[in-house]
């Protein structure tokens, strides 16, 4: 009997990879534990076991090959005594990975005719695809040859460069002495970075998630939001704290939570969460020269995303600016991190029914433009609210509060909020999906505050 | 009195400090005034506490004065101390304004932090002073950062974090031990142990006692010293400073003491009898002890009068000053939240 070899995913988060080389050829003799293959993500390079013993039968996708969908047969192994199958492998099982490698070639968002030009870069500017991974490392890195005082600690920052790939290379240039591994422990080295900043560094404190920040809280808020004023002015922490927030993939309660609006709630903190690669470069030069501490919130599913973005020498964006990625008339919908992206497609999908969608990327949250967000509301009469997090007293909470405060006779319907079902992020596929907001319940929420 | 020069750290190193634990009697003066500066301000401020003139938490430092103004005297310019909230003879020691401390406790607009602070937050970068910390063992982890910042920049100096026997406890204080000692970072850590965490003494609240071997899995060298004399203080605080000046990394001193006041002014301090405070005040008192040494080296009761009246001065002008400094202006409730980006 056969066995097949199937494309595994490496992380939670894996849709495709590269199958870098085959280390067995057609009819090797294999036992379970031989590597037989190396593949690549974009975070990693990953060997693949034999699970179990066999021949190699068939080698169904070449080394070499790119974009190969987590699932794809590569291989077929035949059980040790059988003979070797006769037939060769049908031609139609590997035209599904060719199909694959062409639509993945393209980017994964895109940003699309329908979406409004960033009035910020000018018509003309050269542009280039970056993943928000390499906008994030080429942020760091801009800044780490601009001031010698900058300097990234955390947990698998350097040798094994970031636990999610944002700090590759950054130890082979700036070296150990800036680029600084720190034992599992946030409290202490989240204190460390922030009495470093005290005494006049620039820390970048990388959480692995902001999951495990729950540990360092303290210092965020305590030592580090409230000293300059406890202190009378005396006391910086010009310290950007930063990582991925939100959930990923299937990864369970604790590490899929959206801190937007705990941050959000706190005097002295600039809260920060992009969607783009633009932006996550942009927002991440500002927060590191911005002299105040900064909750730089990232998001796992965006790091492997590729955007244009302006291919220019300097390209930082103003903290505490909202953006319109798309005009609309009818509604206006807000979101921050992977959320613009679902409502742009929410968007798409409301223009194929007549409504007219202005999307707002909140791109920080503290503080929060709200006059953007007023201005649209104005034009519209409509809002809905996006956010991962969980509603009761959340992101989309506080943007309703103002707009109904500042523009109450502009509403034509009262506000809704899209977020997080209000339980623990469960595990289960279907009940995760269910939980966490999706494009149809924007779609179905803009639909109710026009009365559709 | 011939002190030995060579101390054993719980590592079995011995060190050679050079420093002597006493040079004169000018100094030994001015360690006196220092000394009773501190007393004397914080009864003043126990007093204006019963007056309502301070308000919240105060907590007072009184009995432990030999600590800080041991250490402060072994240190150079440009080492940083760092506290927790127990924290006005450390300023005081740290050569800030008794006015400027005063007017903070009163939450006046001549305070330190113009009033935005109060007892337990207060800061003077001139000094070296980062606080002043009211999160039980989070000046650990800030104090080990200011060292990493030492490090990092490589100024030669040291940073100096007091916590207490409670904070002890806290799990930042070992992450932070980790680190400083994996990075060979130039703090010194000052436990002033004067054995209760608020009402909770140390018998009933640490599985080892001994804290200045709460190092040694981290291989962090330390050492138990009389907190009451100052001698013994200044010797072992250059031992400690010269061992994390020199590169070799952090080092442990686990100062004994005793608090004669309660753990802040709200406290009764029903968990310990009046005999215990008595007896230590009696036989172990810190000013007293001082005194037997000036009286040794010749110094008379007279003599120190001129010391007591100046003492005297300055804390009823600090007292006056925070009685008579306003009240910070409404304006000043939005200031100091962010600062301005440079454009």
């Amino acid at each position: 009997m056969s066995v097949d070899i199937l494309m595994p995913a490496l992380s939670p988060t894996m849709e495709e990879g590269t199958l870098a080389k085959w280390l067995v050829k057609e009819g090797d003799t294999v036992k379970a534990g031989d590597v037989i293959a190396e593949i690549e993500t974009d975070k990693a390079t990953m060997e693949v076991e034999a699970v179990d013993e066999g021949v190699v039968e068939a080698i169904l996708v070449p080394g070499g090959t790119e974009n190969v969908k987590v699932n794809t047969l590569i291989a077929r192994l035949k059980g040790e005594g059988e003979a070797a199958s006769a037939a060769p492998v049908p031609a139609a099982q590997a035209a599904p990975v060719a199909a694959t490698s062409v639509a993945a070639a393209a980017p994964a968002v895109s940003a699309g005719a329908s979406t409004f030009a960033d009035p910020e870069i000018p018509a003309g500017t050269p542009m280039k695809k970056i993943t928000v991974r390499d906008a994030l490392r080429d942020a760091m890195a801009e800044e780490m040859r601009r001031d010698e005082r900058v300097f990234l600690m955390g947990e698998e920052v350097a040798q094994y460069q970031g636990a999610y790939k944002v700090s590759r290379d950054l130890l082979q240039e700036f070296g150990a002495k800036r680029v600084i591994d720190t034992p599992i422990t946030e409290h202490g080295f989240a204190g460390m970075g922030v009495g470093a900043a005290m005494a006049g560094l620039k820390p970048i404190v990388e959480f692995m998630t902001w999951n495990f920040a729950m540990q360092a809280i303290d210092h965020i808020i305590n030592s580090a939001a409230k000293t300059l004023y406890m202190s009378g002015g005396q006391i910086k922490s010009s310290i950007v704290f930063r990582g991925p927030n939100g959930a990923a993939s299937r990864v369970g309660a604790q590490h899929s939570q959206d801190y937007a609006a705990w941050y959000g709630n706190v005097p002295g903190l600039k809260v920060i969460a992009p969607y783009d690669a633009a932006d996550a470069k942009g927002l991440l030069k500002a927060a590191i020269r911005d002299p105040n501490p900064i909750v730089f919130l990232e998001h796992e599913m965006m790091y492997g995303l590729e955007f244009d973005i302006p291919d220019v020498e300097d390209h930082v964006v103003p903290i505490g600016k909202a953006k319109v990625r798309r005009e609309g008339t009818d509604v206006t919908l807000v979101a921050y991190s992977r959320m613009v992206g679902f409502c742009l497609k929410a968007a798409d999908e409301l223009a194929k029914e007549g409504i007219s969608a202005e999307v707002v990327d909140l791109r920080t949250i503290r503080p929060m433009d709200h006059d953007t967000i007023l201005q649209s509301v104005k034009k519209t009469n409509r809002l809905v609210t996006a956010e991962e997090g969980w509603g009761p007293m959340g992101v989309g909470a506080e943007i309703v509060a103002r707009i109904t405060e500042h523009g109450f006779d502009y509403l034509d319907a009262p506000p809704l909020r899209v977020h997080q079902e209000d339980v623990p992020l469960p595990y289960a596929a279907n009940l995760e999906a269910l939980s966490l907001p999706s494009v149809d319940k924007i779609v179905s929420a803009a639909k109710k505050v026009c009365y559709r | 009195m011939a002190r030995t020069r060579k101390g054993e750290a719980s590592d079995g190193k011995s060190v050679d400090t050079g420093v002597n634990a006493f040079v004169g009697k000018e100094e030994l003066l001015k360690f006196y005034q220092d000394m009773l500066l501190i007393r004397r301000f914080e009864e003043r401020a126990g007093q204006l506490y019963g007056m309502g003139l301070i308000g919240g938490f105060c907590h007072l430092y009184i009995g432990q004065e030999a600590i800080a103004v041991g250490m402060q005297s072994i240190q150079q310019k440009g080492d940083q101390i760092i506290t927790g909230y127990r924290d006005h003879g450390h300023m005081l020691a740290a050569g800030m304004d008794p006015r400027e401390v005063m007017a903070e406790l009163t939450g006046r607009a001549g305070g330190s932090s113009r009033g935005k602070g109060g007892s337990m937050h207060m800061f003077d970068i001139e000094t070296g002073f980062y606080g002043g910390h009211g999160i039980v063992g989070a000046q650990v982890a800030l104090g080990t950062g200011l060292a990493l910042a030492n490090h990092y920049k490589g100024n030669g100096n040291v940073s100096y974090a007091y916590f207490g026997d409670g904070a002890a406890n806290q799990g930042q204080v070992y992450e932070s031990f980790n680190m400083a000692q994996l990075w060979k970072l130039p703090v010194v850590y000052v436990i002033e142990n004067n054995q209760y965490a608020m009402g909770t003494s140390v018998e009933r609240s640490a599985s080892e006692t001994a804290f200045h071997k709460r190092g040694v899995s981290f291989r962090i060298p330390g050492e138990e010293v009389d907190g009451m004399d100052i001698a013994a203080v200044r010797e072992a605080g250059a031992r400690a400073t010269e061992h994390a000046r020199s590169g070799l990394g952090p080092y442990i001193l686990e100062m004994k003491t005793y608090r004669y006041r309660g753990h802040s002014m709200s406290d009764p301090a029903k968990y310990r009898t009046k005999e215990e405070v008595d007896e230590v005040k009696q036989t172990r008192d810190p000013i007293d002890h001082i005194k037997e040494r000036l009286a040794k080296a010749g110094v008379t009761e007279d003599d120190l009068k001129g010391i007591d009246a100046e003492v005297k001065r300055i804390v009823a002008e600090a007292a006056e000053f925070a009685r008579t400094s306003p009240e910070p202006d409404p304006s000043e409730l939005y200031t100091d939240v962010y600062l301005e980006a440079a454009q």
